[in-house]
């Protein structure tokens, strides 16, 4: 469990206080100090200059003017924005649910299979998801566009006479989510399965516990931690991707990610954008917090 | 029969995440253009690739911007974990913090992020900007999987080279460094692999003449569907799905 190296070091720092090397502070600042040089300016300078821009004014040619304003805030509760958030959260959230659902009984299939079959199988989830999403969006363009694989044996097969519409369309878009973050639901998911002692369901068995009881009372509680990070792994990136809504998806399915991409590159709204930008990061932190909050929990009850 | 359908779904399962891409494929070798039948087999959209400049351009900068960013991310991510590994003074945790910022911001964020910050700097959008944006995400990447390996290293170690008159560097040559040489090696690959598929920072970060292999599928897939972008795919599939065997077995031999 993800826990545990954290317990661990927080230990060994226990036993041997000194821990550190003497004289070692100085040589590990300077093994750090070109990494964090590197980060500083280029990861979090920007971050932080998306925050002040965040609070800016548009100037009259699309530049940023600083005008301190909370209006880019405020303009995030118009009832336009409101919905694009809205509706980002419900296909972020819709995804998370539907790859539980869908990957927890092949994460279960996977843990409880022999061992070579299981690393098989194992490698055969994670060979998908090493090629590039686009290519993987793409796949579903071919079979879900108007002169697509499925429309194409619909009219071959004379069950109907016109096209479908089914690419462009919000299910579309949540097809092509579903497929790309399946996999980083069924990774953590496998691992804390895999995890579960074999006794604890035997010994549920040997007193009389039934399969149903057995699920929800001592396999799903275990898993707990899999699932906790399942969903933060398919939610975070999921609330803030553009490309494949603007793949697959139409007008009705702006999400965030395209609100912001639209306005740093088509409408040059700035700050607006940087605005949106930060409501993003806040949920994200959130959503780590949330899960951080299960995981403890989890651990408590374990 | 419950361990049976539960297996009729786990093939399900499977087939949900490979049919896809078997049409892609299936497809790359469809004689017809426009349409979903089959027309015969060819490989002229192959050789077609082979002859399309644009493709080759991209392909040759991916490859230098993903060689160059894991050069640099090694180096970087690498000494961010030798110098993080219990270290509890300020700039330890502020490192350890900093780290996990590209775990955390969505990729979206970070493009536009330094889209500005290039802008305000007046850095010319191109390779070098986009290796830059790389490099910020896979450094701390790189860090975090040394880390990880340094993570079930005993210091004694270390501390007996010390007490052997070692100095601190020759310590972190001869003994540290060895020690963490498959998480280094393990880091490096993700870096490459990760500066070689992303899309979405690089699409802000890019200019004109940056295109990356990414970057032109996604023009070209926004133009529409052709057999070229399958052949395109299929390709890069087989360079990947290559790589991971090689790595497999890489990872095999080694234990």
């Amino acid at each position: 469990m993800a826990v545990f190296p954290q317990l661990r070091r927080q230990r060994s720092k226990r036993e041997e206080p000194i821990g550190e090397i003497p004289g070692g502070q100085r040589h590990r600042a300077i093994l750090l100090m070109p990494g964090m040089i590197w980060l500083v300016i280029f990861s979090i300078l920007p971050l932080a200059l998306v925050v002040v821009y965040s609070f800016a004014s548009r100037g009259t040619y699309g530049g940023i003017e600083f005008k301190w304003t909370l209006e880019n805030y405020a303009r995030l509760a118009d009832r336009l924005y409101l919905a694009i958030l809205w509706r980002s959260f419900l296909f972020a959230f819709a995804t998370t649910v539907l790859c539980l659902v869908l990957g927890y009984p092949m994460a279960y299939a996977i843990a409880s299979s022999p061992e070579p079959r299981k690393n098989r199988l194992l490698l055969l989830i994670v060979v998908p998801f090493w090629t590039n999403f686009l290519i993987r969006t793409y796949a579903w363009i071919i079979i879900l566009r108007g002169q697509g694989l499925i429309n194409g044996l619909l009219m071959h097969l004379g069950l109907i006479s016109e096209p479908l519409r089914m690419l462009y369309t919000p299910g579309a878009v949540l097809l092509g989510f579903v497929y790309n973050w399946l996999p980083f639901m069924i990774l953590p998911l496998y691992a804390s399965l895999e995890k579960i002692d074999r006794s604890y369901i035997e010994a549920a068995m040997d007193l009389g516990a039934q399969g149903r009881y057995v699920l929800t009372k001592v396999i799903l509680p275990l898993s707990l931690p899999g699932i906790a990070a399942g969903c933060v792994l398919v939610f975070i990136p999921a609330l803030a991707m553009f490309a494949i809504p603007d793949l697959l998806g139409g007008a009705r399915t702006m999400l965030v990610g395209n609100l912001i991409k639209n306005q740093f590159l088509s409408a040059r709204n700035w700050p607006f954008g940087s605005a949106a930008s930060v409501f993003l990061i806040v949920a994200m932190l959130l959503a780590l917090f949330i899960y951080r909050h299960v995981l403890q929990r989890a651990q408590g009850h374990g | 029969m419950s361990r049976r359908c539960l297996w009729i779904y786990v093939v399900l399962g499977y087939l949900f995440l490979y049919l896809p891409i078997a049409v892609l494929v299936v497809f790359s070798f469809n004689a017809s253009r426009f349409n979903v039948n089959w027309e015969g087999f060819t490989l002229a959209w192959y050789a077609k690739l082979l002859t399309n400049a644009n493709i080759l351009a991209a392909a040759k900068n991916s490859l230098i911007i993903a060689t160059v960013t894991t050069v640099l991310s090694t180096i970087l991510g690498t000494g961010l974990a030798l110098g993080m590994h219990r270290n509890s003074s300020v700039l330890g945790r502020l490192t350890e913090l900093f780290v996990y910022v590209p775990v955390i911001v969505p990729e979206t964020v970070m493009g536009i992020s330094l889209l500005a910050f290039f802008v305000l700097t007046n850095i010319e959008l191109g390779v070098t900007s986009v290796i830059i944006s790389h490099v910020a995400f896979c450094a701390p990447f790189v860090a975090l999987i040394v880390q990880a390996r340094l993570e079930g290293f005993d210091d004694s170690l270390v501390e007996a080279a010390l007490d052997l008159g070692a100095t601190e560097w020759q310590a972190l040559f001869r003994v540290t460094l060895p020690i963490a040489a498959p998480g280094i090696v393990a880091g490096a690959l993700l870096a490459f692999t990760m500066s070689l598929d992303d899309f979405i920072v690089t699409f802000f970060t890019a200019g004109p003449g940056s295109t990356t292999l990414p970057l032109y599928i996604f023009s070209m897939v926004k133009f529409g569907v052709s057999p070229e972008i399958n052949a395109l795919c299929t390709v890069l599939l087989v360079v990947s799905a290559t790589a991971i065997v090689a790595y497999d077995k890489l990872v095999r031999i080694r234990d």
